[in-house]
């Protein structure tokens, strides 16, 4: 496995041929449709080998589907792509034989033990040395001496940690986690994620769909996707300047009159309130800072420019996808694209129908 | 690596001999369930049944009227419970089901006999149930003709009945005594085994995909021979146990003999358990839950046990319903173990029973394998 830094390279060129020997993944134009509805839409998804990629959007945006398609569990209706440069149409059985996928799901055998549990899936991967394998996996989890457990009778956060046990025992060149953390307490979900990271040092690249903004920090690439359709992907650090948007933070003794005041302001697209201080937000640079340096006379108010970090930037995508339930419930209805920020700062005009802060 | 691999194909053998063993009610219900079974139809149905309770009414002390009642006693049809002493009290014996016969036999019933006065003898019957008033009245003629044959000698000779002009002679070919357990006992292999079979695989697959387990199962690169396979045969092997026991059971119990050619039996068993295997997988392919897979082979059952011969004589079935059977696979290994078991047929007997179940198999088979390539998807 070579693990020469990707992150180095640009992030996501479009790249046409598709079997990029950097690209773990790289799909373009992935399509499924479901009863009429295009669940996946049009999506393009760039991997570099080696790297953590974080995959987020709301309930029912279609991560799950997507990664599906990724990895050769659903044949998309549209789109091609590559992954470890096999084709994901033609290629399933090389790309299973290379991939770790854990389900969102809990998908390993309660009515197996522990034990039974890895050795099932190291015989399907063909792994060999077998038994050494299994026995260091099991002492890895430290449960060599629960190995004769029903897989069943562990508990959620166990589950999570024998699940991701599994789909590594036959070293895969990439992990495709499909919210691996869900349920799981704050402690177990930091071990989890030290353990992505050594793994991703080791050259291998990690997929990881997400709620836990804690947890998108912690990635190198990220990708929105909202209504089957990609909102927006790049780099961690440089999310929030291709949303454009612009962040105050501001400090009063009436914040909740304060938050119900600017959410009717115009430049204001977005106010989230962490603890005591407000973080007001717009894409609208000037207006926002007509407005702080209108507010500064107020007494008590302090209104500081801040850096727009991942937290603001998610919240303000979320806000954008919060309708996909809404569709859900009326498949008959045609999909409208919410609103979707500009991909690039250098894209101008925003959207008419911003959405308004969630805090 | 990318062909088809034996180890991925013992894992999930093996995986799948792992639960079952772990899931003891199922496992309890495919070697307890054929012995039930075996015990219910073998003992208990009867469709012949004898020993019905009878009471008399015998107007008549003549050794003729005794020995009609002896001849009834010793044809082990009526047992007799009492003697009446008016008409009403039979009607009501008969209404509320205390007597499933009255017997009358009038007053000089001899007498008017030797006169030639032709009298008359009453057997009512509680004929709600044919079934049940069937064998038993049919007897009775025989009873009265042999009873009146006896006495009618000497000075009576000129009441003795004529002989007809002819002799019908009944050869009971088969099973002379026409137990009703020959007959059900080897069609019930096909019942039990078709029962648990198509309902064992079903739920065994949709189980998987309930669980959820069915999504990490086929993200490694496992093919979808190798999960059939290792799936199927696990119960195939089911298959062969309830088979022997069944048939040691119904030895030792009801005696029933297995006067043809081994080769055959095993033959048609085979092919009649794979035809089993392959509907319960064709089932699993669209069935939602392991409810809905369990409705659905239940369901299939009922033609199973009414249409194919087992409850009822096929011959005696309408054109329509004739037509359903013969679809139904169980009807032609009810035949052929019927033929094999009890008329000692050879291979060359059944040829035409297992052409059959083989085509019903080929179809089958074709629509499982179709249905399987969309649902994996
Ligand atoms: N097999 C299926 N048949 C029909 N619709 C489906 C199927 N699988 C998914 N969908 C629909 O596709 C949409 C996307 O589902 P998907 O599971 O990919 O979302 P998700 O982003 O993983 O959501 P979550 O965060 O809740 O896991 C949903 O609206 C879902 O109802
Ligand atoms: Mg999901």
């Amino acid at each position: 496995m070579t693990a020469a830094d990707p992150l180095s390279a640009p992030p996501s060129p479009p790249d046409a041929s598709g079997a990029h020997p950097d690209w773990a993944i790289s799909v373009q134009g992935m399509t499924k449709v479901y009863g009429g509805r295009r669940v996946v839409d049009d999506f393009d998804m760039q991997v570099p080998r080696g790297a953590i990629y974080g995959f987020l959007g709301p309930n029912g945006s279609g991560k799950t589907t997507t990664i599906r398609m990724m990895c050769g569990l659903l044949t998309p209706d549209a789109g091609q792509g590559s992954c470890l440069g096999f084709d994901i149409r033609k290629q399933q059985v090389q790309i299973k034989a290379r991939v770790g996928y854990m389900t969102q799901r809990f998908s390993l055998y309660e009515d197996l033990t522990i034990r039974e549990n890895l050795d099932f899936f190291a015989r399907m991967y063909g792994v060999q040395q077998r038994r050494q394998r299994v026995a260091d996996a099991l002492a890895t989890l430290g449960l060599s001496g629960r190995a004769h457990q029903l897989a069943g009778s562990l508990s959620g956060g166990w589950k999570q940690r024998l699940a991701l046990a599994a789909c590594l025992i036959h070293d895969p060149e990439l992990l495709l986690l499909d919210e691996p953390t869900a349920g799981v307490d704050p402690k177990a979900r930091r071990d989890f994620w030290a353990e992505i990271r050594q793994l991703a040092k080791r050259g291998v690249t990690v997929l990881v769909s997400t709620h836990y903004m804690d947890e998108a920090v912690q990635c190198d690439y990220i990708a929105y996707i909202a209504y089957g359709r990609k909102l927006i992907a790049g780099r961690a650090g440089q999310i929030p300047q291709m949303i454009g948007l612009h962040t105050w933070r501001v400090t009063a003794p009436n914040l909740d009159q304060l938050e119900a005041e600017l959410s009717q302001n115009p430049a204001v697209e977005q106010v989230a309130r962490f603890g005591a201080v407000l973080h007001v937000s717009g894409r609208q640079e000037a207006a926002l800072k007509q407005l702080a340096q209108a507010q500064q006379g107020q007494p008590g108010q302090r209104w500081s420019y801040k850096e727009t970090e991942l937290e603001e930037a998610f919240i303000y995508l979320m806000a954008s996808g919060t309708d996909n339930f809404a569709q859900e419930a009326d498949p008959g209805a045609t999909a409208k694209p919410p609103a979707v920020p500009p991909r690039r700062q250098d894209q101008a005009d925003p959207p008419p129908s911003a959405p308004r802060g969630a805090g | 690596m990318l062909g088809y691999s034996l180890p991925r194909f013992l894992a999930v053998l093996v995986k799948e001999f792992i639960q079952m063993r772990r899931d003891r009610v199922t496992f309890a219900m495919m070697i307890g369930v054929p012995i039930m079974q075996l015990l219910i139809f073998g003992y208990a149905i009867n469709s012949d049944p004898r020993h019905l309770p009878t009471y008399v009414e015998v107007g008549d002390d003549s050794p003729l009227s005794r020995a009609i009642v002896y001849g009834m006693k010793t044809s082990s049809y009526f047992d007799f419970i009492g003697q009446l002493t008016s008409p009403d009290e039979a009607d009501q014996a008969l209404k509320d089901g205390r007597a499933s016969f009255v017997l009358v036999i009038p007053p000089n019933f001899e007498r008017d006999l030797v006169r030639g006065l032709n009298p008359q003898i009453l057997l009512a019957a509680d004929a709600s149930d044919p079934a049940a008033a069937g064998g038993a009245s049919a007897a009775m003629a025989q009873i009265v003709q042999q009873a009146v044959g006896a006495v009618t000698r000497g000075p009576l000779a000129n009441a003795r009945p004529k002989p007809a002009p002819f002799e019908l002679v009944i050869h009971r070919q088969f099973n002379p005594e026409g137990l009703t357990a020959l007959n059900v006992v080897p069609g019930l292999l096909g019942v039990i085994l078709s029962m648990t079979m198509v309902l064992i695989t079903s739920v065994a697959i949709v189980r998987e995909r309930e669980r959820g387990t069915m999504e990490a199962l086929i993200s490694t690169p496992v093919r979808p021979a190798e999960v059939m396979l290792g799936k199927i045969i696990p119960y195939v092997l089911v298959g062969y146990v309830q088979t022997l026991v069944f048939l040691l059971a119904s030895r030792a119990l009801f005696s029933v003999p297995f006067l043809g050619s081994p080769l055959a039996f095993f033959l048609g068993f085979n092919l009649y358990i794979i035809v089993n295997l392959a509907l319960g997988f064709l089932i699993s392919t669209f069935a939602k839950s392991q409810m809905q897979a369990m409705q659905v082979s239940f369901f299939l059952l009922l033609p199973t046990i009414l249409l194919s011969g087992f409850m009822f004589p096929f011959a005696a079935m309408p054109g329509w319903a004739q037509t359903i059977g013969t679809a139904i696979p169980a009807t032609h290994f009810l035949r052929l173990v019927r033929k094999v078991m009890l008329k000692g047929a050879g291979v060359g007997d059944v040829v035409a029973d297992m052409g059959a179940i083989a085509l019903i198999m080929v179809v089958i088979v074709f629509l499982a394998l179709r249905r399987y390539r969309q649902t994996l998807d």
